[in-house]
């Protein structure tokens, strides 16, 4: 029997609902729905910020308020309404615990659901976390380990507390306060999220890894993260991301920030798999984030990112390399399914002498999605001898997606040497015949034709996310893909 | 007074010295309607985001220029291809000159717009084909507004053109600044073919703006092979607007070569209306100095079982700016579509720029898109395997983007524009290479 879009259709239709979808109830302490100057005092304030910090905030929140919600992206959603968003929640309870016997039973629970479990991953991968759990940073594995190498990572708050020299040199240097419209809103909100800091010729020992979730209902998420390597030092930062099952649409707006001084190197992985909203496109997760690293001489920053969730994803990971001879990297997978629309990519600026970028996008679109790349590339007048790759692959599972390309690439340096490519295909009724014939069922067949078209992003990832990775992949087209 | 204000006063004359009552009296008026509300473009428009139109608006263009027709052919015959026997349509400042042309009414028409516009016989040409492809957009309904003169060409069923038709507009530079806005027509009937050469040529250097609109029909089979050859001078600057719509089985190619004119911007848009359609849309630019060239291009396939394919090549040096925008679009109804599309680059000097944007945007799935887009130096290996062979300096480059540009000149199917696009570029690198690529 011949395998027809229509039995692919009816698979997709059948396809679990999402698995993570469960909601752990703990009494939040919610501020009050609305933004205005009260509010970001009053998020200050909880937080026991120094007098700079709330002004850092208030300028990013007058600044905030002139802006308008950007709409050049190919996706279409209705606006949230900003004053319908409570802007701080906190778990309540939050004593600071010695060992994981003493968290909260229910915490627990819900990250072995998540299959984070923490002792396990303590003992076997050596993978110091620290879990943000709406907003405010519960616990902090591995600290000693890392303390001994003189390693800062902690959650911002504390870092704002502890080491505010750092945190007032870096924060907002790359990704300024009204830089755009969500950039600007974080700034002026954002409630917890992860610093880190590696001192001068350290090689980070672990991988370091935050999870975030998104649990109280009508919550946004504003997490802000800021990486700081120091000169020759190299950290990789893993960030994985599940939300529970919600009707109403929930907004995320997190900035990252990464600085990778001379001859440092960033590693920063992302699997991002929140809720994107049922078979009908009601609900899910509005995914709006400012990711950008800087470049010193010699260093380089990596992104790599598997996105599978949120209904709406504007996504930008980008690369300044303003140093001479720093390199840049971005290796994307995004996968669309039902009503999901993504708008993600890329941004690479040469401004360094011999600088370099790679870029590797993969796009999957399934369902009714849209799935669109759009990515920068520029080389500006100074940089010499700047080379780019990029390779834009697109995959459409089904005759009701789409897949769109949107490069653009500057060139101001006649020494410039700049590569792009893309396509578009679908997968190959011979391929999958290929497979048959061989014993391999259909189902099984796309599933190793998807993996094997990512594989090149997959491989990047480091291996326990390459594993969860694939699962969510796997999750995501479940029917069609085992 | 502004430019946008004194083209929407001189609609009211303009109207006064064109025929009221034709039944393109309307399609005018809502135009200039249309145009009022649009305005110029401007940066902040996504379509001309590389492309600023402020530094020719500033001239003050004359609208209506005297008639000029005192021009001897000998003077411009090194702007035609004139080694070969051709219709010719030609315009002097916009106006048709009957001495410099060579027009035709036996079996096919290659004739004037404004005839075609006033004379009933055509009035059913002019019903089903004037403005109907052409969209609501700032420059094109300006154009549309003041349509009164330019090309038209209509090949009946199954008819062969017996020779390629060239439409040329000289500029005199009677007028200190003059606004040019030829307006072209051709529809080419079932199985017929027809090759169309383009040409605008400034004769001073006295500032000229060309915006132009030429709307192509090709009904089934139709074979249509077009060129543009843009080597104006660096006075001269040039919106082209060129619409094509295409039915089933049918084949239309354009060809662009822009070496000249200040700012240059060509809007080329295919819309594929039947199936197995071939599109083939080619470019070769070499610009210096403070050129501006930009390609802007859509093929729009609209149903199954199509191809296109876009090859541009550019060659910039000095403070030249080079655009590429292309956009495929394929719809969800346009299964087995094969489209294909590449811009390749050389930047020469530090203060050349090239700005690209090639998109796909597909909502098919059984479909072949690729687009694919480089930007590189020429190959010191090859230039010194030249050199050390005794060629110099100059030849070798010259003879690199030769090669470079050479697949996009291969699919040429005039030899003698094959020729002549040879003697241009060999005369802007400063050589002259003995033998024929």
């Amino acid at each position: 029997m011949a395998y027809t879009e229509d039995d692919l259709k009816k698979e997709l239709d059948q396809q679990e609902e999402y698995k993570y979808g469960f909601y752990t109830d703990i009494e939040s302490d919610t501020f009050p729905v609305g933004l205005n100057e009260d509010i970001v005092r009053a998020i200050s304030k909880k937080k026991n910020e120094p007098e700079w910090m709330t002004n850092w905030r208030l300028e990013a929140y007058r600044a905030w308020e002139k802006m308008k919600e950007p709409d050049w992206a190919n996706v279409h959603y209705e606006k949230p309404n900003f004053q319908n968003i409570s802007y701080y929640s906190a778990p309540n309870k939050k004593p600071k615990y010695d060992s994981l016997d003493e968290v909260d039973p229910e915490l627990l629970d819900t990250f072995k659901k998540l299959g984070i479990s923490l002792d396990e991953q303590k003992k076997l991968a050596g993978v110091a976390v620290d879990i943000v759990m709406d907003s405010v940073s519960v616990t902090t594995t591995f600290k000693k380990t890392l303390a001994e190498k003189g390693i800062i990572f902690c959650s911002i708050s504390e870092a704002i507390q502890e080491h505010p020299e750092l945190v007032k040199k870096y924060l907002g240097t790359v990704v300024p306060q009204r830089d755009n419209f969500y950039a600007a809103l974080n700034a002026a909100v954002f409630s917890d999220g992860s610093f880190c800091y590696i001192p001068k010729g350290v090689r980070c020992p672990m991988e370091l890894s935050t999870y975030f979730r998104i649990n109280q209902a009508g919550t946004g998420q504003f997490e802000r993260t800021l990486v700081i390597a120091d000169e020759g030092s190299y950290v990789s930062y893993l960030e994985g991301c599940t939300a529970p099952s919600r009707d109403e649409n929930q907004l995320h707006a997190a900035v990252v920030e990464l600085i990778s001084l001379d001859n440092a190197e960033i590693k920063y992985s992302t699997v991002q798999n929140w809720f994107p909203g049922n078979k009908e496109g009601k609900g899910g997760v509005y995914n709006f984030v400012t990711k950008r690293g800087i470049c010193e001489k010699n260093a380089k920053i990596s992104w790599t990112q598997v996105e599978t969730g949120s209904a709406v994803t504007w996504k930008y990971p980008s690369c300044i390399l303003k140093g001479d001879n720093s390199v840049g990297e971005f290796y994307s997978i995004a996968l669309t399914n039902n009503y999901q629309q993504a708008d993600t990519g890329t941004k690479m600026i040469h401004i360094g002498k011999n600088t370099k970028s790679t870029i590797i996008s993969k796009g999957i679109s399934a369902g009714k999605s849209q799935n669109s790349y759009r990515g920068l590339v520029q080389i500006n007048s100074k940089a010499e001898n700047a080379r780019n790759f990029s390779q834009c692959d697109s995959l459409l599972m089904g005759n009701e997606c789409g897949a769109h390309t949107f490069p653009y690439i500057e060139a101001k340096n006649k020494t410039a040497k700049i590569e792009h490519e893309a396509t578009t295909s679908k997968i190959g009724e011979d391929q999958i015949f290929y497979c048959n014939q061989r014993g391999i069922d259909t189902e099984k067949a796309i599933a190793l034709i998807v993996n094997g078209f990512s594989k090149e992003v997959l491989n990047k990832l480091p291996m326990e996310f390459a594993v969860e990775a694939q699962k969510l992949l796997e999750i995501s087209l479940e029917g069609s893909v085992g | 007074m502004e430019l946008k204000d004194k083209l929407l006063s001189s609609f009211l004359a303009f109207e006064e010295q064109v025929n009221m009552h034709s039944e393109v009296h309307d399609i005018r008026s809502r135009a200039i309607k249309d145009f009022d509300d649009l305005g110029f473009p401007s940066k902040k428009q996504e379509a001309w985001k590389y492309t600023s139109l402020n530094k020719i608006l500033k001239h003050d263009y004359t609208v209506f220029p005297k008639k000029e027709d005192a021009i001897d052919y000998r003077d411009v015959e090194k702007y035609f291809i004139d080694d070969i026997d051709t219709y010719k349509i030609v315009f002097v400042d916009g106006i048709y000159s009957s001495h410099l042309s060579a027009t035709t009414h036996e079996k096919i028409d290659a004739c004037l717009m404004s005839s075609a516009m006033n004379s009933p016989k055509y009035k059913a040409v002019i019903d089903n084909y004037f403005n109907k492809v052409a969209p609501k957009e700032s420059l094109t309904s300006l154009n549309t507004a003041f349509s009164r003169e330019g090309a038209y060409i209509n090949i009946p069923k199954n008819t062969m053109a017996d020779k390629p038709i060239q439409v040329v507009n000289f500029s005199t530079g009677n007028e200190a600044a003059l606004l040019v806005q030829p307006r072209n027509l051709i529809v080419v009937g079932e199985n017929s073919h027809v090759q169309i050469i383009e040409r605008h040529q400034s004769l001073s250097d006295n500032p000229v703006l060309t915006n132009s609109v030429t709307e192509i029909f090709a009904d089934k089979r139709a074979v249509v092979d077009y060129y543009k050859i843009q080597n104006d001078r660096k006075s001269a600057s040039m919106v082209d607007n060129t619409f094509i719509e295409q039915h089933r089985e049918s084949f239309c190619s354009v060809h662009t070569f822009s070496f000249g004119g200040n700012i240059t911007r060509n809007n080329l848009n295919f819309y594929q209306k039947g199936e197995r359609i071939d599109s083939t849309l080619k470019g070769i630019t070499v610009i210096e100095g403070n050129q501006h060239v930009d390609h802007n291009t859509l093929v729009h396939h609209q149903e199954p079982n199509c191809e296109s394919h876009q090859d541009y090549k550019g060659v910039f040096g000095e403070n030249s700016t080079g655009v590429f925008n292309g956009k495929i679009l394929v719809d969800k109804k346009a299964q087995k579509t094969n489209a294909f599309q590449s811009n390749n680059n050389i930047l020469l000097d530090d203060k050349a720029t090239i700005n690209s944007k090639p998109q796909l945007e597909i909502f098919a799935d059984d479909v072949k898109c690729s687009h694919g887009c480089t930007i590189g130096q020429l190959d010191e290996d090859a230039l010194f395997y030249l050199r050390s062979r005794g060629i110099p300096a100059k030849e070798a480059r010259a003879l690199l983007m030769y090669a470079f540009a050479n697949n996009v000149l291969e699919s040429v199917k005039i030899p003698e524009i094959k020729r002549k696009i040879n003697k241009i570029i060999a005369n802007k690198l400063g050589v002259s290479i003995g033998f024929n690529l």
